[in-house]
């Protein structure tokens, strides 16, 4: 009886193990498909001159496959969107974790969480149809649709994400370090702005590092708004082509093993390495910041 | 020597200091307050534009007709049902392993390596961007596997995507349970899977339901995963088995957008789509958010 309830225990536990394990199997199976998938295009035409050529002809008779075009139009995106969202959701959560009265925080939180669930297709829809004619007329452009009405609809889009972990960086820091700055007589303004927020600042960090991450990541907005030309400018306001838009876009008309769909899954090997660098710093310092509040407490 | 004990102390400099501090303060809260402000703007423009845009299209016969006229007039159920296909396809094969997973996590491991490495390949998952999904699907499910365009591989591959919401939800809500609930069942002799069994799941109840609820509403919104592995443009009958090709709505709102004849007679549509789509995902996670405010109200420990 209690030999057959032990055994009994070590099955459903090895069960469970097996599920817990997915995670890391999936993780892993996406990276060996993209490597077995994309690795062949770094042999045909070389690793340097895929990562830095300029050219992005994939079915000419004479085929380019230079992704340095796309890598500068995800980044620009991102950092574009980057510098509109970042202030406004810190500012934002600053009020919210620090002023609102608690009737308005416990309302703000959830709807922001709200927020977040948006589908990227309808930031599209919002980007393309309001966004890009919007800044087409403002800045008399020939065509809407550029790197800077996709920073826009980016913006808008990480800014829930940007708000809520900031907000969390902030409400984790013990109340003593706001209680001991305003008994020596600081005002509430400067406890925050030189107590909380620096205290908060590796939160603060986490929170911008993994929004760079989700922001490169990003798909059908970007795809439907940036424009799709895929050309270094150095302007917002040309269109510009991102790593992933290109995946989409041009997937569908591939053959399967022909050099043209090496090359877009060497394209997710670049984003993939560079969003999973971006994730694994916010967690490494995500995981400082909680281990120094935990022992403070 | 005729100054005051006030002008010794540097009163008056301290007063007029304060009310400049005052004053900073003042503006500061007032740039707080605008950002406020302007952040909710830009969030509730979107759901306004896409309201106000969507409302004229949306009927009774929208949402439960077929197209007709290359997309330009008629309804959307294909969409509708494809996306409601695909979504529970997902939660069917994610909520079983996200839940075992999340119980392994929290009730079995030791916090050690295996259990760091776990956890890391969980986060890193969540971060993955929505189009290398697509591209493991196609390579995997449609292409190695054989399942080809359908139900069936878009819903495996939605399904990885929303493994790790459903794992931290489940997560946090049974590391909210007090170990007093453990070992009272430990104390009247059960055994640890009884303890689960019995008194664990039935009581992180609510949060594994968010956790389902605000998987289904994800799976629902996204389109890249989809774009290679099960959705089309548009079919002519609706889906009748799990190997066939399906219209969903963010695909479709996508297509709209981009294929087609009459794009301009296609906008009024892809509003309408839209609309439905938010109504749809809002609504879900708006469910989520309710359960799990009534239960923690609820909550007597």
């Amino acid at each position: 009886m209690r030999l057959k309830r032990n055994t009994k225990e070590f099955i459903i536990k090895s069960i469970l193990l097996f599920c817990a394990l997915s995670s890391l199997v999936f993780l892993g199976g996406i990276i060996i498909v993209l490597f077995t998938q994309g690795v062949p295009i770094f042999g045909q035409i070389g690793f340097a001159k895929f990562l830095f050529g300029t050219g992005w002809y994939p079915t000419h008779e004479f085929p380019e496959f230079g992704i340095l075009s796309m890598i500068y139009g995800s980044f620009i995106i991102t950092f574009g969107a980057l510098i509109f969202a970042a202030p406004l959701g810190i500012l934002t959560a600053l009020y919210i974790a620090e002023l609102a009265p608690f009737w308005l925080k416990e309302t703000l939180k959830p709807i922001i969480e709200l927020l977040a669930g948006i589908p990227s297709v309808v930031y599209g829809l919002f980007g393309a149809l309001l966004v890009a004619p919007f800044v087409q007329r403002l800045f008399g452009l020939p065509v809407g649709l550029t790197a800077f009405s996709a920073a826009i609809v980016l913006g808008i889009m990480i800014l829930p994400t940007v708000t809520s972990i900031v907000e969390d960086a902030l409400s984790s820091i013990p109340n003593e370090y706001r209680e001991a700055s305003l008994a020596i007589g600081a005002t509430k303004w400067e406890t925050m702005t030189r107590i909380t927020l620096p205290a908060a600042a590796s939160g603060i960090s986490t929170a911008l590092i993994l929004s760079i991450g989700r922001a490169i990541g990003e798909t059908m907005a970007i795809l439907m708004v940036a424009g799709g030309s895929p050309r270094i400018d150095f302007s917002l306001f040309k269109p510009v082509r991102a790593m992933t838009s290109t995946i989409a876009a041009e997937m569908a008309e591939t053959v399967m093993g022909s050099i043209h769909y090496h090359a877009l899954f060497g394209v997710a090997i670049v984003l993939f390495i560079m969003t999973l660098a971006f994730n694994l710093i916010a967690e490494r310092i995500s995981y400082r910041f909680h281990k120094r509040f935990t022992a403070t407490r | 020597m005729n100054t005051t004990y006030e002008e010794t102390c540097g009163l008056p400099e301290i007063k007029s200091n304060l009310s400049r501090r005052r004053l900073v303060q003042k503006i500061g809260i007032t740039i707080l307050v605008l950002s406020l402000i302007i952040s909710v703007f830009l969030l509730f423009i979107i759901i306004l534009f896409v309201a106000i845009r969507g409302a004229g299209v949306l009927s009774w016969e929208f949402i439960s007709a077929m197209p007709r006229k290359a997309m330009t007039q008629g309804g959307i159920l294909p969409a509708i049902l494809g996306t409601f296909y695909l979504s529970l396809g997902a939660v069917v094969f994610a909520l079983p392993l996200g839940i075992l997973a999340a119980i392994y996590l929290n009730e079995y491991a030791a916090d050690n390596i295996l259990l760091r490495v776990i956890r890391m390949g969980i986060n890193n998952l969540a971060g993955v961007p929505s189009i290398v999904f697509g591209l493991f699907g196609l390579a995997v499910f449609v292409k190695f596997f054989g399942f080809g365009v359908s139900i069936l591989s878009g819903s495996l591959t939605l399904a990885i995507m929303i493994l790790p919401v459903i794992i931290s939800t489940t997560l946090e809500s049974l590391r909210a349970l007090p170990d007093s609930f453990r070992e009272a069942s430990y104390g009247i002799g059960a055994s640890k899977w009884q303890t689960i069994k019995g008194i664990i799941l039935p009581t992180a109840l609510p949060g594994i339901l968010t956790g389902t609820i605000l998987g289904i509403g994800r799976a629902a919104g996204e389109t890249a995963p989809i774009l290679f592995t099960a959705a089309t443009f548009f079919s002519r009958k609706l889906p009748s088995s799990i190997m066939h090709q399906v219209q969903a709505l963010p695909y479709h709102i996508y297509a709209l957008m981009t294929e087609g004849t009459h794009l301009k007679a296609q906008v009024p549509i892809a509003y309408g789509t839209a609309l439905v789509l938010l109504m749809l995902v809002l609504g879900l996670d708006l469910i989520a958010i309710v359960i799990r405010i009534r239960s923690r109200k609820k909550k007597l420990w």
